[in-house]
């Protein structure tokens, strides 16, 4: 016991007063420069590109301020020269809002499913199609919106819920919207498609996380399989959970291409339900190439920055939440 | 014998490096970028005239926007530019003191824009004219059988559908063309909403390039927008004719579109002649320009008078013999009046002083 006591106190000793014992040979010197060297280069990228969308952005927030161009509402590059940004960024959270509303419930369906009830065999298809959806790259996924999902929605409910509100509450028309079938329901729909499998493989891995002991105890208790999943295994992987929402949350600020494909990219307010509507990734993608103008570059670039500072936000959130809520097995319920 | 055949030998081997050698310092690279419009068009042309040099002239067109065309040539990256859009009095004024020289805009190429539609049952041949295709994209006109397109269509059956507008979402030369357009046939466009690549528009639904304007046209009865002639023809969609300001009905085809340019054109070029005063002409057509220095030593990415000479030679080739390259590509031909504005440019450019540009016309 005592000749323990003494070798870990040596270590102990050893790891805390001398180091540079650790870092002798030219092997570990070696590892730890470049191992250091590439977690700064991470931290530096993020930096220079926070300055450089800043840098480039200058002359816009400059010329409108930096809380004016957050605040205007009009994006003109035709006559007036006039940029602001609110559009975008109301376009940009109400549609990742909306869509994380709407796959919360489905994704997390689908990660209990595969992690308690189905048989092993069918989870791996499930898991795997799951994963395919993220792996369809943003761009086909327009293309079926465009030809496939927007024209049959148009059909099947736009263009039906338009004509109900035509015959019955006229005055809700401009709230409704144009029911073309590009707009901003489309993009919604498509966007919560295109992040359930992130809230999805998350919360399945937070969930098979859930120790044993835990359900074992419930069932002990005398707790039905549903008791079981809803009192013990939940709320131990909230946590995950919540983390695997955030993601969802990131990637809807920042999908592009399959929005701005089937958005319907209005540019200006009042944005309505169905009809058209712009988010900050779609306005950048859509004007940055032919932008000739510089004060119009500029504001493109400046949106970049606004929209670097959200998901930068979003971020921090989400890591606040995680620590917030994840339960570590010296807490109890 | 044999110190014959040796000599023989070492004369080919030193013909053949000797030559080599030549080959290798006389090659040169052509470098520029602009825009997207007319790419096709310049990948085209680069293999022809690399194949009649020889190799020995290769261009590399990057197709990154009339936007970056621009700045790049201002900064000077670039041998030559290409844009949709003219360069605006600031910029040849800045380029004018930089470089003590004019900033020369080249017409290179026409593109033309189409208004295409989506009837069910109705072809292609609707006629529009300006101030009725303005108020349609004003949005003041919102239902197929109104009046006013009846009146110019008599004996069709148009429905009583919505109509519904589409328009490119990103910023582009063929937005820049029927903004253009639409500003003069129409004071209300031209004070409220103006021409550009991009521009605010007052209603209907954006879409991304081309074929995302196709794609929701194809798809969406009763929908109106506009697209590139050529790739309206490609892809058999409907479009209208127009009616120019001569009031003749002009089908879009590529000689309507080469006279619309075949006007009284001012020396520098830059003129958008939408709207053209010429009775047989498209009415929604413009240039695409290249881009040059007067003194081309000032350009810092041309190093030696050989390539300024080959860069002149190329562009020559490239209004004259290259022409025959638009029409199978779906761009009209530049016509005369063009082509003689481009050639008193041409004889205007110089090295260090040198008049290269008329040297290689008067001579070659």
């Amino acid at each position: 016991m005592e000749q323990n006591y003494t070798k870990e106190h040596a270590t102990k000793e050893l790891l805390t007063k001398n180091r540079s014992i650790l870092y002798r040979s030219f092997g570990d010197r070696l590892f730890s420069y470049s191992v250091f060297g590439l977690g700064i280069t991470v931290i530096l990228c993020t930096v220079l590109m926070a300055l450089v969308l800043y840098g480039d952005g200058a002359e816009a927030i400059k010329k409108f301020g930096f809380f004016g161009f957050l605040t205007g509402r009009v994006w003109d590059p035709g006559i007036t020269m006039e940029f602001g940004a609110y559009p975008f960024i109301l376009g940009t959270l109400i549609t990742s809002l909306a869509a994380l509303a709407i796959s919360f419930i489905p994704a997390i369906s689908v990660a209990i499913f595969t992690a308690e009830y189905s048989p092993r065999w069918l989870s791996s298809i499930i898991d795997n199609l799951v994963n395919l959806i993220a792996a369809v790259p943003s761009v086909i996924i327009g293309l079926w919106g465009i030809f496939i999902f927007a024209p049959w929605m148009r059909d099947t409910f736009y263009t039906h819920i338009y004509m109900w509100f035509l015959d019955h509450y006229p005055t809700m028309l401009p709230i409704v919207g144009n029911p073309i079938g590009y707009g901003m329901t489309t993009a919604i729909l498509i966007l919560a498609m295109m992040i359930i499998p992130y809230t999805t493989v998350i919360t399945v891995d937070a969930v098979k996380k859930v120790p044993k002991e835990q359900r074992e105890a419930a069932y002990a208790l005398g707790a039905t399989k549903w008791e079981v999943i809803r009192m013990a295994v939940l709320p131990y992987a909230r946590g995950g959970i919540l983390a695997g929402v955030m993601l969802s949350f990131g990637r809807a600020i920042g999908e592009t291409m399959a929005v701005a494909m089937l958005i319907g990219n209005r540019n200006n307010l009042p944005f309505s339900i169905l009809g058209p509507a712009s988010t900050m990734p779609s306005v950048i993608v859509n004007e940055f190439r032919e932008a000739v103008e510089n004060i119009h570059l500029s504001s493109i670039i400046a949106v970049g920055f606004y929209l670097f500072i959200i998901s930068l936000i979003v971020n921090l959130i989400a890591a606040y939440i995680q620590r917030k809520f994840s339960l570590t097995g010296a807490r109890t319920i | 014998m044999k110190l014959v055949t040796k000599f023989i030998v070492l004369a080919l081997m030193l013909t053949v490096l000797f030559g080599a050698n030549l080959q290798a310092q006389r090659r040169v690279e052509l470098l520029g970028a602009g825009a997207s419009f007319p790419a096709p068009l310049m990948t085209a042309m680069a293999d022809e005239y690399r194949d009649i040099t020889n190799r020995r002239v290769t261009i590399n067109y990057q197709s990154i926007g009339s936007g970056g065309g621009i700045r790049q040539f201002s900064e000077q990256t670039i041998m030559f530019g290409m844009t949709e859009a003219f360069l605006s009095d600031e910029v040849m004024r800045n380029i004018e003191r930089n470089t003590g020289g004019k900033a020369f805009n080249l017409p290179i190429t026409l593109a033309d824009v189409v208004v295409t539609y989506n009837i069910p049952n109705i072809e292609k041949g609707l006629i529009f004219d300006g101030p009725l295709l303005a108020d349609i994209f004003l949005g003041k006109i919102t239902r197929w059988n109104d009046r006013r397109i009846s009146a110019l269509n008599p004996g069709v059956r148009l429905p009583r559908l919505p109509l519904q507008v589409v328009h490119r979402s990103d910023g582009s030369g063929t937005t820049n063309l029927w903004t253009s357009y639409l500003s003069k046939v129409s004071k209300e466009w031209e004070t409220n909403v103006g021409f550009a690549t991009s521009v605010n528009w007052p209603t209907g639904v954006g879409a991304n390039g081309n074929e995302g304007v196709a794609g929701i046209v194809a798809s969406t009865p009763g929908a109106i927008g506009y697209n590139s002639f050529s790739y309206a023809l490609l892809n058999d969609m409907s479009y209208g004719y127009l009616k120019n300001s001569s009031d003749n009905i002009i089908p879009p085809s590529f000689d309507a579109t080469s006279a619309a340019a075949n006007i009284e054109l001012p020396e520098d070029t830059r003129i958008l002649f939408t709207d053209t005063p010429n009775p047989i002409g498209y009415p929604a057509a413009g240039f695409a320009w290249m881009l040059c220095y007067e003194n081309m030593e000032q350009n810092n990415s041309i190093n030696s008078k050989q390539q300024a000479e080959e860069l002149i030679r190329f562009i020559i080739w490239a209004i004259n013999e290259g022409q025959q390259l638009s029409e199978q590509l779906g761009y009209a031909k530049l016509p005369t009046a063009a082509v003689e504005r481009s050639n008193a440019m041409i004889r205007q450019m110089k090295w260090r002083g040198e008049p290269i540009g008329r040297n290689i016309l008067d001579n070659e």
